[in-house]
């Protein structure tokens, strides 16, 4: 985590709800370190929307190192992000993702669309030079 | 050896019920001893319910839900009930990927989470009356323990 804001110079963190934003370049990070239900998700889409189009987002990444729980509403959650930024060339990739939350992302053939990462930094490097 | 316990919780459909609700189950179901993946498996399907019952039950209106869990040996069952709108076509409710609310980055995965996560599902549901989801899992390494058990037990004869 630290790397990465090394790498990036200038880049733009937000912290809201216990998740952060984190920009760097065009690409968003956004990290959920609370459990992505239904609850919080309308939150998290909300926010993730807005700063989409303020700062001409093209790639996203999911960091789930600090999340806890997650049901088939964060499946929604990410797929609405991907939905929105595949238009203009855009992708979408999860990190840190623990085993139970790996299940549910197999189960419901996300990994058909969407690159999975061992670490953020590694999602990273590979989309800022896509 | 029969153990039998029960607990029922009647909540209102608030989002923010839907943490309080799997986590009243799953601390419940910790006396079954079971892993984390099936704690997890537990709470996810949970989740799923109450969402369910709130978001397409009671559509955003509060409403009452009520929560039924019944521990019979090593089986955990939990039922989730509400009075809502009801289901108008159960198999295709259950369908993957089927959604009635697009517009709420609803995935249609509810269901399926459901029926994957627990050993069995069974959905009631009367239009205009309610629904009621029954769930059943077989939880912890009691079966095993019996195994070794009768194992070592003939080994010893």
């Amino acid at each position: 985590m630290q790397d990465a804001r090394k790498l990036n110079h200038g880049s733009q963190s937000i912290n809201e709800d216990g998740v952060t934003y984190d920009i760097y370049q065009r690409c968003l990070v956004i990290r959920l370190s609370k459990e992505l239900d239904h609850h919080n998700a309308l939150r998290i889409r909300e926010k993730a929307d807005k700063l989409i189009d303020r700062n001409n987002i093209k790639h996203i990444i999911f960091d789930f190192s600090d999340a806890g729980f997650m049901d088939s509403a964060g499946i929604g959650v990410i797929m609405g992000r991907y939905r929105k930024v595949i238009f203009i060339g855009g992708k979408t990739a999860v990190a840190g993702v623990s085993s139970t939350v790996d299940r549910i992302f197999r189960l419901s053939g996300l990994y058909k669309i969407i690159d999975k990462y061992d670490t953020v930094e590694a999602a990273l490097k590979t989309m800022q030079s896509s | 050896m029969m153990d039998k316990n029960e607990m029922t919780l009647e909540f209102e459909s608030k989002s923010q019920n839907e943490s309080f609700a799997r986590t009243v189950v799953a601390a419940f179901a910790t006396q079954l001893d079971p892993t984390i993946e099936e704690l997890a498996d537990i709470k996810t399907a949970v989740s799923e319910a109450v969402t369910n019952a709130i978001i397409h039950g009671y559509m955003n209106t509060i409403g009452k839900i009520r929560m039924h869990c019944i521990i019979s040996g090593n089986e955990l069952t939990v039922e989730i009930q509400d009075e809502g709108v009801g289901i108008e076509n159960i198999e295709k409710a259950m369908e993957p990927l089927y959604t009635t609310r697009p517009e709420l980055e609803r995935s249609g995965m509810g269901f399926s989470f459901m029926e994957a996560f627990m050993d069995d599902l069974e959905v009631e549901s009367e239009l205009g009356k309610g629904t009621l989801v029954r769930m059943r899992k077989k939880v912890g390494k009691i079966d095993k323990v019996k195994e070794y058990t009768q194992e070592a037990n003939q080994k010893v004869v």
